[in-house]
């Protein structure tokens, strides 16, 4: 459903992204990693578009998304959660995921201003929060708020948008081992249930637990891709995790 | 008697300049500092069309459309520029229109425009007219407060990037935001113009931005009331009390001062605030009771 066609991203000379390709799936859990600066979020942030890749191309469901705005993209069935955490301050937790969950209540600037009513959106937004188990802080201000909870306030309102393809950059971090176990048993139901996830994660044990496939990135390069296990055996996969293999 | 009543249609007309503010800086987060630029707009364009014979019924929406439209490429700037540069782009609107009118002869040059038509109303009647328009508009921006696009404009104003990654058309809203600010800023100005029945470019110049940015800051950006508050406030008293009047920039600028410090969302912030201070206090002396 998605791919990535020879991604090439040049800062000023310096390769973040060299000429990698894979595709995705459907109904796939992939896990897309590897070691710190490789390339794996400015990569996601050229399928979402807040980067312009030098040269390639990236296609959903075989409609080419070069050029395409970054609303549009998510509009086109997108989500994502970030991994430095950007929640709405001036709202609460609720809030913020009900705005999303009223996303097609948004698509029109002008009919917008027609539509009042946000009770469907609040209990969708309340059921998130159950699933993602913080419907405890609801209503507080996502300020006053631990990362770990702040992680899964951006999952709630990815999951919000319904996207047919779910990038989820480092949701694991900032929480403990088992919150960490609670929440991947979370995000492999919901791949279960149908739903499409690229998982950007350092928490390998997690990832090669539910993963069902990694695509791993070092120094902007592809340099594996195939069944977890498999891959954490490539020697030279082991070399950029640990420095020999 | 008439005095008060000239105050009191001035008042509802700064009410309605300061909420068509709110509705770019308060619900939006655009900020702007050229926004007296719109009401001048509106007051030459109404003032022109019905010196021509073009009743005042039909001038008042053709100044709300021309500000509108004028407001609307000025909103394109936001899409390019943010915050303080968007402050200083703006801030280059107000003098680019007092520059500019200054100029056209046909405008009436420095000298500007007098004698302007009567709506006809008399002066309780035009009062009650004005009266109106700001109820209206106060019940306009409760409303959109409580719609999807007040919603979505909260998500602009809080953070743009991620209201994008939301899948929010975020150039969409804010023009949407500076078209319904400069055509209420333009009905303003049209409704200040027959009122005095004489303009000129200093009328709206940046003295006139910075009050009327006063009067949504100091009320509180975003809060209808608050801004409400406000202007009535600021809007009167340097009429009522002649001293006030003499040291108007100077109280105006202490006060946007003293609310940058001590309470920088607004003084209906504060009084929120100290509502739910006492609220709390009395709730917990029931309960230990």
């Amino acid at each position: 459903m998605l791919t990535i066609n020879n991604i090439t991203v040049d800062f000023g000379g310096v390769k973040a992204v060299d000429n990698v390709s894979f595709s995705f799936q459907d109904r796939e859990l992939l896990g897309l990693i590897g070691p710190n600066g490789a390339g794996k979020t400015t990569l996601m942030k050229v399928i979402t578009g807040t980067v312009k890749p030098t040269s390639g191309s990236v296609s959903l469901d075989k409609s080419n998304l070069n050029g395409k705005a970054p609303y549009l993209r998510i509009r086109a069935g997108i989500g994502i959660s970030q991994q430095i955490v950007h929640p709405f301050n001036s709202m609460t937790v609720l809030e913020n995921v009900t705005f999303a969950a009223g996303h097609s209540k948004t698509d029109q600037v002008f009919l917008s201003l027609f539509k009042t009513n946000r009770a469907i959106e609040k209990e969708e937004a309340l059921n998130l929060l159950k699933m993602v188990e913080i419907e405890d802080v609801a209503d507080e201000k996502p300020e006053n708020l631990p990362l770990g909870y702040i992680k899964r306030l951006e999952l709630a309102r990815a999951l919000a948008l319904k996207p047919k393809l779910l990038l989820l950059d480092e949701p694991l971090a900032g929480l403990n081992q088992s919150e960490a176990e609670r929440l991947s048993n979370t995000l492999l139901k919901l791949n279960q249930q149908g739903q499409n996830i690229i998982l950007i994660e350092h928490n390998l044990t997690e990832v090669v637990r539910i993963c069902q496939r990694l695509v791993v990135i070092d120094n902007g390069k592809k340099i594996g891709e195939g069944e977890p296990k498999t891959v954490m055996n490539n020697p030279v996969v082991r070399t950029a995790y640990l420095g020999r293999s | 008697m008439g005095y008060e009543i000239s105050l009191l249609t001035i008042m509802g007309i700064s009410v309605i300049g300061a909420l068509s503010l709110n509705m770019i800086l308060g619900f939006c987060g655009q900020i702007s500092l050229g926004h007296a630029a719109f009401l001048g707009i509106g007051a030459y364009t109404s003032a022109m069309l019905t010196k021509a014979g073009i009743p005042f019924l039909l001038a008042l929406p053709a100044a709300m459309l021309l500000s509108g439209l004028i407001g609307v490429i000025v909103g394109f700037s936001s899409l390019r520029v943010r915050h303080d540069f968007l402050a200083i782009t703006t801030m280059g609107v107000s003098f680019l229109f007092t520059g500019l009118v200054r100029k056209q002869e046909f405008l009436g040059g420095e000298m500007g425009i007098a004698a302007i038509p009567d709506p006809g109303y008399g002066k309780v009647g035009f009062m009650l007219f004005v009266f109106g328009l700001a109820i209206a508009l106060t019940l306009f921006s409760l409303y959109i407060k409580r719609s999807w696009m007040g919603f979505t404009f909260d998500t602009v104003a809080d953070d743009e990037d991620t209201a994008t990654l939301l899948g929010v058309n975020v150039s969409g809203y804010k023009l949407m935001a500076f078209a319904l600010g400069t055509a209420f800023a333009g009905l303003a100005g049209a409704l200040y113009a027959h009122n005095v029945k004489f303009i000129d470019p200093e009328s709206f110049g940046f003295i006139e931005s910075i009050t009327i940015l006063s009067m949504v800051v100091i009320g509180g950006t975003g809060s209808v009331w608050g801004v409400i508050s406000a202007a009535v406030v600021l809007s009167v008293f340097p009429l009522w009390f002649q001293f006030i009047d003499d040291y108007k920039l100077l109280v105006y600028g202490g006060l946007l001062c003293a609310v940058m410090l001590l309470s920088p969302e607004g003084v209906s912030s504060l009084v929120v605030k100290l509502f739910n201070k006492i609220f709390k206090r009395e709730k917990a002396i029931h309960v230990n009771n």
